[in-house]
């Protein structure tokens, strides 16, 4: 054998050996596609949460090997927050690695709202976090959608019950004026029925204005604001939108602490480019906030040091950072809880659903996770896909976001028979077979 | 009701100048050479993204020193290349082969001492000017590459194609700018004052409310259309580059050198894109977005016709002021009179309104009426 003859040989057998191995390594993997978007007009809110979101599958590979041994194999693809763009991103991801994509995480309601259609056929369930479909919390309908933590309505009513309080109670919104400057789009009209009930209720008068996108110009909106005097405004903005709002309010010298934005409103890039105009400005908090806790020290230890991490340690811990950490853990947690049932390799999307399903997450679990003091317990059923309504509000004090309140429950009272409403409708529309949540285990 | 209207009327003419700004940049390449230039929104976005990158550390955290040599070596470049085209032209018309040879030198001369300007300024940001002339001398090369990369090689074919290249030029700034400066929100601070002012505070209650910021962005914006304005119809140069844009062909029989015409239109519209990002990034922040803005000028073109600079003024006023009112005025009515699903006007009425105009101007409302013998 020549040596050229012996040198190709080696090599064959060594690329063999290579394929071979990676192949295997490829059968125990749990693929979970990131629909994500690092550039586009929404990129600066963007960007952190797919850090938060990257790291956190990164710490789990590297900390503890995979989830029981179990590689997550992740891939990003960005939808630029254009819903046709996320249809797209989904379609490429949803058949890949062992086993298809655990579940979708689409960042954006016009895209979940799109995907709701898809997720049954294709049996992949979609993890909307604080955001989607308000009604889909009704699992009996909506199988495979998962409005975890939160919906908008929960998030209007939390926003609702605060400025109650501030006021004296709820009896005293009665005659006041109530503005929801809102994102034009799927996401933006989200908290419009909720507020409308709540109106009626109380006898305030509510009035939606929209902002189309991306939200740079929104000088005509806040020109009524300042002529109608409100109490209180209401933001539903994302992107640029949010720290637009803030300034035009500035400008038109309308009080940031009469402004209330949701959870997606309160992130560091809504309030910095507003600078001292932001000062006093306060958001709903989807439970967490900014701030490192257990999990941060994880993550230095064994990404950040070893100069592994997504983003500068010192975005670590900012709000949207944070949100893309817990949207993964809770889907880390519920491929671990579909685990116990279908064992310790790779699931379908169909196995993981089942786990997302039958999430229970304690306060002793939580504090093992090293999400103590950012989420509350959490449990998710058959019929409650939301899992938790709790929230709180916060406010920004010119350099930081500091907790203004207790933690709050949206009031099922009002919720529940508007979801029931709006699911029983959604089911007649679209021809579903209901499931009686009462026989599923 | 007067106090409102009048409040909304101001902020919409406001706006409205700052529309003008950005078609103007249209306007003038069209003018010239005949190219809708798409990439007009992306050139805006890629100065403000270098300006705001240039000039600011962003909320403490640091610009990459690497950014910062680049950019300074293409200042370097910019200028030797700018000497040197000087030099060509003006003194030594129609020199020898040995030219190529001594602009490589100068541009890399240029560039080595862009390059160590920039590392002594170490990673600190830098001064505000500075940061306008080296955005202005990379908006002058970007000119120069896309006449000799682009332009030069689609001589006398149809407006479309021309039209689809700048889609392209688009899209590849659009990516350019965000891989090379990122994608988060950036600051320019041109000190523009905040505190809104109220006039009229005894006639209307409330007074009527003025944005000092948008007073002094119209102010400049205006300064500058009537610097373009001068250039164009009283200058030399200004006449060829109306030339060109008659005839491509009659224009070169003539003996006007077309190519070294689009660069400086290209170069002046580059610098147009520049004040208008400089003035919509102090405003609203760098970041994507501002590319979008450019969309907001398409009305503007269509009412106040593509050839003409005082029709993208006027064009931009009407534009501005209409689409503020309907929205505040129109909109409300609409809705309650119609039991709409509501959602916010002023995006489609500004393109209505230009429509509107084209029924009774279909030249828009400055542009020239085309005659042609048959």
């Amino acid at each position: 054998m020549t040596l050229r003859k012996a040198v190709l040989l080696g090599a064959s057998i060594a690329a063999a050996g290579l394929a071979l191995a990676s192949a295997a390594q490829a059968q125990n993997e749990q693929f979970i596609p990131g629909l994500i978007y690092r550039t586009g007009a929404y990129a600066p809110n963007g960007i952190p949460f797919a850090n938060g979101v990257a790291d956190y599958y990164a710490l789990v590979n590297e900390r503890d090997g995979g989830i029981n041994g179990v590689k997550i194999l992740y891939e990003e693809c960005d939808t630029g927050y254009a819903t046709d763009r996320g249809v797209e991103c989904y379609e490429r991801l949803k058949n890949k690695g062992p086993t298809g994509a655990a579940y979708v995480n689409p960042l954006s309601t016009g895209i979940t709202f799109a995907l709701t259609e898809k997720a049954p056929i294709d049996k992949i369930p979609v993890i909307s976090m604080g955001y989607g479909r308000s009604e889909s919390r009704d699992g009996s309908v909506f199988q495979w959608n998962f409005p975890l933590l939160g919906t908008y309505w929960s998030a209007a009513d939390i926003i609702m019950q605060h400025i109650a309080l501030k006021e004296g109670g709820l009896d005293k919104l009665k005659g006041k004026k109530i503005v929801l400057v809102y994102h034009d789009s799927p996401y933006g009209k989200e908290p419009i029925a909720l507020l409308e009930q709540r109106a009626k209720m109380h006898g305030f008068t509510f009035t939606p204005m929209p902002v189309t996108h991306p939200g740079v110009e929104q000088k005509a909106t806040w020109l009524q604001i300042r002529q109608n005097r409100p109490d209180y405004v209401l933001l539903w903005g994302w992107g640029v939108m949010n720290s637009t709002s803030i300034k035009e309010a500035a400008a038109v010298g309308f009080p940031r602490d009469k402004m209330f934005g949701v959870w997606w409103s309160g992130a560091e890039p809504d309030v910095r480019p507003a600078e001292g105009g932001a000062k006093g400005y306060h958001s709903a908090m989807l439970q967490h906030g900014a701030g490192q806790f257990g999990v941060h020290a994880d993550l230095k230890k064994f990404l950040y040091d070893k100069g592994k991490g997504s983003a500068k340690w010192d975005e670590v811990g900012e709000v949207l950072y944070n949100r893309g950490l817990v949207n993964a853990m809770l889907g880390v947690e519920s491929i671990r809880k579909a685990q116990t049932k279908f064992g310790k390799k790779p699931l379908t999307g169909e196995q993981v659903r089942w786990g997302i399903e039958n999430l229970d997450l304690s306060a002793a679990r939580l504090k093992e996770l090293g999400f103590e003091g950012m989420l509350q317990p959490l449990k998710v059923t058959c019929s409650d896909h939301e899992g938790t309504r709790a929230g709180r509000v916060q406010q920004w004090d010119g350099a930081k976001w500091v907790v203004v309140s207790d933690w709050y429950q949206s009031d099922d009272k009002v919720l529940k028979p508007m979801v029931d409403a709006a699911a029983k409708k959604y089911a007649e529309e679209k021809k579903l077979t209901v499931r009686d949540c009462s026989k599923e285990s | 009701m007067l106090g409102p209207f009048l409040e909304t009327l101001i902020g919409g003419l406001l706006t409205g100048v700052l529309y003008s700004l950005v078609a103007l940049g249209f306007v003038l390449i069209f003018k010239a050479s005949g190219v809708f230039n798409f990439a007009q929104g992306a050139m805006v976005l890629f100065a403000a993204l270098t300006i705001a990158r240039l000039s600011g550390e962003i909320d403490g955290k640091e610009v990459h020193l690497a950014n910062f040599v680049v950019a300074a070596a293409i200042l370097g470049v910019a200028v030797a290349f700018i000497g040197w085209y000087a030099w060509r032209e003006y003194v030594a018309r129609g020199a020898g082969p040995g030219e190529r040879r001594r602009m490589l030198v100068l541009a890399a001369v240029g560039a080595l001492v862009g390059g160590i300007a920039a590392y002594s300024y170490g990673k600190g940001a830098w001064p505000l000017w500075l940061a306008i002339a080296a955005t202005a001398a990379i908006m002058g090369l970007l000119a120069y590459a896309i006449e000799r990369l682009v332009l030069r090689h689609l001589v006398n074919q149809e407006g479309i194609i021309l039209f689809m290249a700048t889609l392209g030029i688009a899209n590849f700034l659009d990516g350019l700018g965000q891989t090379l400066w990122g994608s988060d929100i950036y600051k320019i601070n041109l000190g523009l004052p905040k505190d809104p002012i109220f006039l009229f505070e005894g006639v209307f209650p409330g007074g009527l409310l003025v944005d000092p910021g948008e007073l002094v962005a119209a102010a400049i914006a205006a300064g500058l259309v009537v610097v373009l304005a001068i250039f164009f119809q009283k200058t030399r140069v200004g006449r060829a580059l109306r030339a060109v844009a008659d005839d491509h062909a009659a224009a070169q029989s003539v003996g006007i050198p077309l190519n070294t015409i689009w660069l400086i239109v290209w170069t002046v519209s580059g610098l147009v894109a520049l004040a208008a990002g400089l003035i919509w990034g102090a405003k609203l922040g760098v970041q994507f977005s501002i590319s979008l803005i450019a969309l907001k000028a398409l009305p503007v073109l269509i009412l106040g016709g593509f050839t003409s600079v005082p029709g993208a003024i006027v064009g931009g006023l009407i534009i501005g002021a209409g689409e503020k009112l309907s929205e505040v005025f129109l909109a409300p009515i609409l809705v309650k009179q119609f039991d709409l699903a509501g959602g916010g006007i002023e995006n489609w009425f500004a393109y209505m309104l230009a429509l509107v105009f084209l029924l009774f101007r279909p030249q828009g409302l400055f542009g020239e009426r085309i005659i042609e013998r048959v």
